[in-house]
């Protein structure tokens, strides 16, 4: 693969939170969200992040989108580094990078039409002909232009994923940053979303950051993959490899314990997922 | 490109499963916003209608027509001026509804705002607007209320302002509430990854969201206020003469209380049911809106 | 796997829920025997859950079920039994595992004490002192590092993962004949969700207890039971054992989904199988083949239900255009682009 020039560059980030007090005599201890974490993406390239409830991929995310700022350490995108801006400073950051959320019914506000809520982006960067734009995303995410009219508990969750990926399309990203995006979803509308992302990133040639706890649904998505435990990336490395070939105890446990359905027809019983390695 | 998710009909609510679907179908009009809105819309029509007619002119003093009892000419009697009271009753539902509309425009034009500031503002500044917010609410409104007619003269307006005044830090309090859990959602970490402002979130995100927590306050302040301004007009500090008020006219019957308890029933039914309206409509609106905030999980 | 009607522990027979005129769940019937592991598997409007429920007795206001739910060593039907009755059965000859641990235990209760109670409302144990300590057992049994300390502890001390193995404590208190799963391991993590299978395969498998396990994850069914039932729009439309079910699947839609849900396959574009379409909201699914709007085989002979096509004793399918015996094909799911404009279900 030709050097690409890079997308997202991590370095070193940690972050700490601190919990309000339950005690009177003592503080309450500091959260070590993340601890350290270093990363590189390439332009173009399909990146994963893997990781359990509480392993600091959420937070990482929101450090990448600019939303939430490193206790220390740096993050650059597009070469351009994004901590320490202020929140006016990073209208380059909203136009290059956007996010698919996890939930589709929450990301969506009940009270705005699916127009309005496609067009949000647009607005807030004062884009022009913004009719023409969303019954081009919509299309472009396989809706109907009429979509744009009604509101989003009127849709499917699967019809709500796609809403929110033409919401995250429209100021034209380069890179999309997409949580758990098909984890709420149907088994038989999963595999329609996990297809329209993948048409999507060839189309458009955008760098995708993946981010889910099903590595099975990262290894058909992405090309490398970060295993994050405890607020650290413990493994890194193109997903096949990663998959065949786990180096980290902790990914090994976690590649094991998914249930997969070749697996559970060939013998491995609920027994079986629970080896420790 | 992938298959179109085609939808069905637009009433059709996809939702997560066969259970919250069937409850989040269209809410039922419960008997007390039905009995609550039907109340207030007579209390609207009979201010419409005394702009147009009345049996005689409320203020007009009769020396000859005192303390009538209830008849054909005069349906509710006369007072101790020979004023009709029927007719009183009709002009005094727009002083009510003018305290209300008053008030509680006061209460939500610099509560709503401010509940909503304190709920984006960062945590410290939050809760320090709530502190302050919590030292008004301590406050009695009706004290305040007599302050402001013995610095600014005993008028509506002034009555009214003053319990408008007193009634932001109950509207502030509620509108943070719920602009907190609106903050919370994913729709608005969208809205700040794409580039929005704090006030374009504020006012596309979450008013329109806490829009059904307000027209619920606003009901009940409502009722709150109605029933302040009859206080304070009781008092003295209301509606000043010549103009009709219930509180009002309920003072002025006090001295005949014994001799015709009538003068003082009529205007007391009438604040008693005006009140018990917004209160139904406040509680039927509530049923109906309320949950909104959570079952859009 | 028994087919003889007096070794079964549940038999469900002609169940229908309904609300206000719309069928959520159609003439849904199965018989489960004893020690017997079956899944049930379904999206969104399914109606799993909602079998689940009916079968617990605990559907929420407004639904009503009808047909015949039996349980073994139960002198009546569940269906339309008073709640008196029920909780009489319920803890005790057949208990549950919900979704949301947290939601299923009482914050203010030291979990010792909730599992001791379900011992003590069923007479199982004589007194107080034997059901705590019989608690601390169970609490031992689903793996709970220092049970006796975690008998004292409230629920929000647990993590999601500890929480939802006292759940199970409390279900397998009584050794019931039927424990019914809801999604237990769907708000867990990968690794957490393995570990509470195996206590739950284990727990029914060392009590001989009867399991349904109702879930959307294939590969979960796959793993812990030994039979599996697709439900789609309210119905059954596949039955069998797991290894012929998931091999051999011969109803559209199971094929479907097995296609869509299968990850390693892909076309020479690099993408996935799909069923087009969406699920349609609960009581919207089409008449006739509740599948036949998304499915590339229908015809109009789908219009009209199906029959049931039995293949075993509990095995069978209902469809008009079945997959071939031979082993899984991917091509019927992998029709792209079809536009459909079903105006599903009643108007």
């Amino acid at each position: 693969m030709a050097e690409q020039p890079t997308a997202i560059s991590v370095r070193d980030v940690t972050r700490v939170y601190h919990r309000p007090r339950t005690s009177l005599r003592h503080p309450s201890p500091p959260v070590h969200a993340l601890r350290g974490v270093s990363f590189t993406v390439p332009q173009g390239q399909r990146f994963g992040i893997v990781g359990e409830s509480g392993c600091g991929k959420s937070t990482l995310l929101r450090i990448l989108a600019g939303l939430d700022r490193p206790t220390s350490g740096s993050v650059a995108i597009d070469g351009r580094d994004i901590t320490g801006l202020r929140e006016r400073q990073l209208g380059f950051v909203r136009e290059r990078l956007q996010l698919v959320f996890q939930d589709p019914m929450s990301s969506l506000d009940p009270r705005m039409r699916v127009g309005d809520i496609v067009a949000e982006p647009l607005v807030a960067q004062g884009h022009s002909n913004r009719r023409e734009r969303v019954a081009e995303l919509l299309e472009a995410v396989g809706l109907r232009a009429d979509a744009a009219d009604r509101y989003p508990h009127q849709f499917s969750g699967g019809q709500r994923q796609r809403i929110s990926i033409a919401r995250a399309l429209a100021p034209r990203p380069k890179i999309i940053v997409a949580d758990e995006p098909v984890s709420a979803l149907d088994v038989s509308v999963r595999a329609q979303v996990l297809n329209l992302i993948a048409d999507l990133v060839e189309e458009l040639s955008l760098t995708l950051v993946f981010v889910s706890h099903d590595l099975s649904v990262v290894r058909h998505v992405c090309d490398r993959v970060a295993v994050m435990n405890g607020g650290q990336i413990v493994e890194t490395g193109p997903t096949e490899q990663v998959y065949e070939e786990p180096q980290h105890s902790y990914t090994r446990r976690l590649i094991a314990a998914v249930p997969t359905l070749g697996k559970a027809l060939s013998g491995v019983s609920a027994a079986d997922l629970n080896r420790e390695y | 490109m992938s298959a179109p998710d085609t939808k069905s009909a637009p009433d059709t609510k996809a939702a997560a499963s066969a259970v919250p679907d069937v409850r989040r179908r269209r809410r039922p009009v419960t008997g007390s916003l039905l009995v609550g809105g039907l109340i207030v819309a007579v209390v609207l029509g009979m201010a419409l209608l005394s702009f147009v007619w009345t049996p005689h002119d409320p203020t007009l003093v009769n020396a000859s027509a005192r303390l009538q009892k209830p008849s054909l000419e005069y349906w509710f009697g006369t007072d101790k001026f020979g004023r009709d009271v029927f007719s009183q009753i009709l002009v005094g539902s727009r002083t009510t509804l003018f305290v209300g509309f008053v008030a509680v425009g006061v209460a939500a034009v610099v509560g709503v705002p401010l509940g909503i500031a304190a709920g984006m503002a960062p945590r410290w500044l939050g809760e320090l607007l709530m502190r302050a917010n919590d030292l008004l609410l301590a406050f009695p409104a009706l004290l305040l209320a007599i302050m402001f007619a013995a610095v600014y003269g005993a008028s509506t307006l002034v009555a009214m302002v003053a319990i408008g005044i007193a009634s932001i830090p109950n509207f502030a309090r509620l509108i943070r509430g719920g602009t907190l859990q609106v903050m919370k959602t994913e729709y608005v970490t969208a809205a700040r990854a794409a580039g929005r402002g704090p006030f374009a979130i504020a006012v596309r995100h979450v008013l329109p969201n806490v829009s059904s927590l307000v027209i619920v306050q606003a009901s009940v302040g409502f009722a709150i206020a109605v029933l302040a301004e009859a206080a304070l007009s009781f008092l003295g500090f209301g509606t000043p003469p010549p103009t009709p008020s219930w509180g009002r006219m309920l003072q002025e019957s006090q001295e005949m209380l014994s001799s015709a308890p009538r003068l003082a029933v009529f205007p007391g039914i009438a604040i008693a049911v005006a009140v018990l309206g917004f209160n139904l409509l406040g509680d039927g609106l509530r049923d109906r809106f309320d949950p909104k905030l959570e079952d859009r999980r | 796997m028994t087919g003889n009607v007096t070794g079964d522990v549940l038999a469900v027979r002609n169940l229908d829920v309904t609300v206000g005129g719309r069928k959520l769940v159609e003439d849904v019937g199965f018989t489960i025997g004893a020690g017997e592991r079956v899944g049930l598997i379904g999206e969104s409007g399914s109606g799993k859950s909602l079998t689940a429920l009916s079968v617990m007795g605990l559907l929420p206001e407004g639904l009503r079920a009808t047909g015949s739910v039996r349980l073994a060593g139960v002198d009546h039907d569940l269906v339309g039994a008073d709640e008196a009755r029920m909780s009489r059965v319920r803890g005790k000859e057949i208990a549950m595992v919900f979704q949301e641990p947290m939601t299923a235990l009482n914050p203010t209760m030291r979990v010792g004490r909730q599992i001791a109670e379900v011992l003590l409302i069923h007479r199982t144990r004589p007194d107080r002192a034997s059901a705590r300590a019989a608690a601390v057992e169970l609490l031992a049994q689903v793996g709970l590092p220092d049970p006796a300390a975690a008998a004292q502890a409230y629920p929000h001390q647990f993590s999601g993962g500890q929480r939802q193995r006292v759940v199970l404590a409390i279900a397998l208190a009584n050794d019931p004949a039927l424990l019914v799963c809801d999604e237990p391991t769907t708000a867990l993590d990968v690794t957490v969700q393995a570990r509470v299978l195996d206590l739950i395969v284990r727990g029914v498998q060392d009590r001989r207890s009867a399991m349904l396990f109702i879930t959307h994850d294939l590969a979960v069914v796959a793993t812990a039971c030994e039979r599996v039932m697709v439900m789609y729009g309210g119905r059954l439309v596949e039955s069998g054992p797991v290894q012929e079910v998931f091999t051999r699947p011969r109803h559209r839609y199971t094929q479907g989904l097995i296609g869509a849900s299968d990850l390693t396959v892909v076309d020479d574009r690099g993408r996935l199988a799909t069923i087009p379409g969406s699920v349609p909201p609960a009581g919207q699914f089409p008449a006739g083949c509740v599948f036949r709007n998304r499915c590339a085989h229908a015809t109009e002979a789908c219009a009209t239900r199906p029959e049931w096509v039995p293949t075993g004793p509990d095995s069978g399918y209902a469809c008009f255009h079945p997959a071939s015996e031979s082993p899984a094909s991917q091509s019927g799911a992998h029709v792209k682009g079809t536009p459909m404009n079903q105006e599903a279900g009643r108007g």
